[in-house]
């Protein structure tokens, strides 16, 4: 399975994806939208493991993109959201069971990927 | 605290933002950390079926933790200034330290929004007396405003003056100030202006927001 992380952090999708990577996942990352939009000129991404809040284009509207050039992709996403409101929020908006607060598990992480991949 | 039975909403919505930002960004501090912790775990456990340990890896891991907890350290900093300016109704303030702690609350919605953000540091350091927290909301009003004005991709220059009777900010480079045009200044700013007795001018022609302050206004 291949997986691409976007979050604006580039520590944290860096050393996540080096994680996955060890786990046999096969993980790229971007840390913006544009990023990762190019990345998908060349090759395509099973799952896309997107940060909600980014700078210029957040992770909804990204989704919507990536959707439009690979519709078979699934998607996970991460909030930097502290409070129990706040994901509420942030689920309801995108589905409770694909929504993940950082910091995240990467165990976690792999099971949410490995449940979308069956969708 | 008398000094903020006037601001009521503007000043609740105000300190739950800027919570809401630090929040936020303290959390991505600790996801970074939480990476950072969880790959040498998993380096420590792949040592102990025989991979040999790389000291240089282990080494920008360590530095990347130090990086995340100097970074946390600044945020949890500029957060406690934060907190306190609403401790006095009046204090002596170094404007250029407050547009610094403007910048700081403000960096993660001005990166949201593809604008950056610089302090001119070009004119004499200026002190007025004033209430911190009042004048913070107003400040963060308009560079919200100012950040609309230039546009993303653009950069919004803040700045302050000693003026004969008091002291200026300057929000400028809005280049699509007409556009932003509109319902700015309206009544949060204006009932934060009132409380500070401080003048709010939108200026076309110079392409920037400059908001006066009276008092004795004292530059180095």
């Amino acid at each position: 399975m291949k997986v691409l992380l976007v979050d604006d952090e580039k520590e944290l999708v860096t050393t996540l994806a080096e994680r996955l990577n060890l786990r046999g996942v096969e993980a790229q990352w971007a840390t913006s939208a544009e990023e990762a939009l190019n990345r998908l000129q060349t090759e395509s991404f099973d799952v896309a493991v997107l940060d909600v809040k980014m700078p210029k284009v957040d992770g909804l509207l990204l989704k919507k993109q990536i959707q439009e050039r690979c519709p078979a992709t699934k998607f996970i996403f991460v909030t930097g959201h502290g409070s129990s409101l706040d994901f509420e929020t942030g689920a309801s908006e995108v589905g409770r069971d694909y929504y993940l607060v950082k910091p995240l598990k990467i165990e976690v992480l792999i099971a949410k990927i490995k449940e979308a991949l069956q969708r | 605290m008398a000094h903020l039975d006037g601001i009521g909403r503007s000043g609740v919505q105000f300190f739950g933002k800027m919570s809401a930002s630090i929040s936020h960004d303290l959390k991505n501090v600790l996801a970074v950390i939480n990476e950072n912790a969880g790959l040498l775990d998993d380096l420590c456990l792949m040592a102990g079926k025989g991979k040999p340990l790389d000291p240089g890896r282990l080494k920008r891991l360590a530095e990347e933790v130090k990086n995340q907890i100097r970074r946390g350290d600044r945020i949890i900093t500029y957060m406690n200034t934060f907190a306190h300016s609403a401790d006095s109704e009046s204090v002596a303030i170094d404007l250029r330290e407050l547009l610094g702690l403007l910048v700081e609350l403000s960096s993660r919605h001005a990166s949201m929004r593809g604008v950056r953000l610089e302090i001119d540091r070009s004119s004499d350091a200026v002190t007025i007396t004033t209430s911190p927290f009042v004048l913070l909301n107003l400040l963060w009003r308009c560079l919200d405003y100012a950040m609309a004005a230039a546009g993303p991709g653009k950069t919004v220059e803040l700045g302050a003056e000693k003026t004969a009777d008091g002291a200026r900010l300057r929000f400028r480079k809005l280049e699509g100030m007409d556009a932003a045009a509109g319902s700015f200044p309206a009544e949060p700013e204006g009932s934060l202006g009132r409380a500070l007795s401080a003048e709010i001018r939108l200026d076309p022609g110079t392409r920037e927001l400059a908001v006066s302050l009276p008092g004795k206004g004292q530059g180095e």
